[in-house]
């Protein structure tokens, strides 16, 4: 069984999403994300072991190569692939209460700024740990981001800004989320964005990884 | 007036303009606007902009252009104008330029190949729109930037080449990575970039935006490694941005950058410009530096 899980792991690490896929060339002509995880549902592995003793494994290894640069975007978003076609397999036993996510986390773009390539990022490695995401999209007002914590109680909130004129709406949502919902939990993150910043705007957490929030997030359940 | 590259290969070292994004939101632009819609509603503010870089000393001055492609102008409603968005940005500089050379600025689409998110074909579909736009404007060069992938860098390269009678450049984006040599978002290094840029047609590369102009040195001396003819340009950050009393500033000043000019010529750059919040004070001391040398 262990051995299953490892090659699963192996599958989300590399990204190898199933059998056809060429991606990546080492392993190419094995089974993927998708046959080896389907095999372990029809060998009677419990559901919440291949999540955590299998893909989050996987995701966490490419969390913490992403974060010392060994590998970028493009391996990061292979192996989200790869996540999400083990995932499909995964959906019945979510959907019965078999296995059992880690919380909510809500995130989206703040309001001025229409890019998502980091907030996706995040979004993929966040859901690959365990986490159940909602994800608001971009040019997300407080507003919007308020009525969302209000709908999932205790969920932890992301706010994501790629420009300098954008990241200042990040202290509007923060006071807007704080004021509305006393205790909430606010992380942010984007290329402008430093640990100073975060503190000067009164939010809870700030990484320059993604890696580093998974961290932050798991820090408050466990 | 002849060819960029033409002067750059006489032995010239040339001088471009600053930032616009961060000028142009000096000048009142909201977040959450289109900074391409100001070319039809401000051209007096973009006219501005580009004339202030010009009258710094700058040989040529870029476009107001760099989110001109269908993929980015579409979320403001504007999917039917790109063509007339960048005829205008490229008309308002060319105005400006007077006798100097106009760079028409081509950003990254925000849309990334590998995931399924668009087609090469509608890709090139789009550069293909915007170049025409630019090049129906006056413009003498298609400076493709920030780029992060090489795939649309490529298409990019090739849909200016096949489309307009431009000089056609490309820049890319690095930054340094905590083993302290330089990748793009995407993970290409600057020595990946070279040849790639080449085949595809570029006629000059280089490096834009990123950390500010001392990892500009050491990304122009990567280059120069895997060619030593091909024209390369950089655009500096004024350094990365940190928070002040509720805004964000740019560090670098006008001096700092300065300083460092001798040295990335140097290295080996042969057009030297700014990027994020870069002024025409930056830019006129550049131009200074340049013509001591």
């Amino acid at each position: 069984m262990s051995e299953l899980l490892l090659k699963i792991a192996d599958c989300i690490e590399f990204g190898k999403i199933n059998k056809a896929a060429p991606y990546p060339p080492q392993m190419k002509g094995q089974d993927g994300a998708d046959e080896l995880t389907k095999q372990a549902i029809d060998e009677g592995i419990n559901a919440q072991d291949i999540l955590s003793k299998g893909l989050m494994i996987g995701m966490e290894k490419v969390g913490i190569k992403f974060r010392e640069n060994k590998v970028f975007v493009p391996q990061v978003l292979m192996s989200a692939k790869a996540m999400n076609t083990a995932m499909i397999h995964l959906k019945p036993f979510f959907q019965s209460g078999e296995v059992v996510q880690k919380g909510t986390f809500i995130i989206g773009t703040v309001e001025g700024d229409l890019h998502d390539i980091g907030k996706n990022l995040v979004s993929m490695m966040v859901e690959g740990n365990g986490w159940k995401v909602v994800d608001l999209g971009t040019d997300v007002k407080a507003e919007q981001f308020v009525a969302a914590m209000k709908e999932h109680e205790n969920a932890f909130v992301g706010l994501s800004a790629l420009l300098t004129t954008t990241m200042v709406n990040m202290e509007k949502i923060t006071k807007a989320i704080k004021e509305e919902i006393p205790g909430a939990k606010v992380a942010v993150g984007g290329a402008p964005v430093t640990e100073d910043y975060c503190q000067k705007i009164g939010a809870d957490a700030y990484s320059s990884d993604p890696q580093g929030l998974v961290e932050f997030l798991n820090s408050q359940v466990d | 007036m002849g060819k960029i590259i033409d002067q750059i290969k006489q032995g010239k070292t040339m001088v471009s303009d600053g930032a616009w994004g961060t000028f142009l939101q000096q000048k009142g632009m909201q977040p959450g606007e289109c900074p391409e819609e100001w070319n039809l509603s401000h051209p007096d503010d973009v006219f501005d902009i580009a004339k202030s870089y010009i009258d710094a000393g700058a040989d040529m001055v870029e476009t107001n252009s760099f989110g001109g492609t269908i993929f980015k102008v579409e979320k403001y409603g504007l999917a039917d104008k790109v063509f007339e968005l960048n005829k205008a940005a490229a008309e308002i500089s060319r105005k400006a330029a007077g006798d100097k050379f106009v760079l028409g600025s081509v950003g990254p689409t925000g849309k990334i190949l590998m995931m399924g998110d668009v087609t090469e074909e509608e890709l090139y579909e789009a550069f293909k729109t915007q170049v025409q736009g630019l090049e129906a404007g006056g413009v003498d060069a298609i400076m493709i930037e920030t780029m992060t992938d090489l795939d649309e860098a490529r298409l990019a390269i090739r849909a200016a080449k096949e489309n307009t009678n431009c000089e056609v450049f490309c820049t890319m984006t690095f930054e340094k990575t905590v083993n302290g040599d330089y990748r793009s978002m995407m993970g290409i290094a600057p020595t990946d970039m070279v040849n790639t840029l080449i085949d595809a047609g570029a006629e000059l590369i280089g490096a834009n935006c990123g950390n500010g102009i001392e990892d500009m040195i050491g990304i122009v001396k990567e280059i120069r490694k895997a060619n030593k003819d091909i024209p390369v340009l950089v655009h500096a950050n004024a350094g990365m941005p940190i928070y002040d009393d509720g805004k964000t500033v740019f560090p670098e000043t006008p001096d700092e950058m300065a300083n460092l000019v001798p040295k990335i010529i140097d290295a080996g750059a042969n057009i030297i410009g700014g990027c994020c919040g870069t002024t025409p004070d930056h830019i006129c001391r550049v131009r200074e530096e340049v013509d001591k040398k």
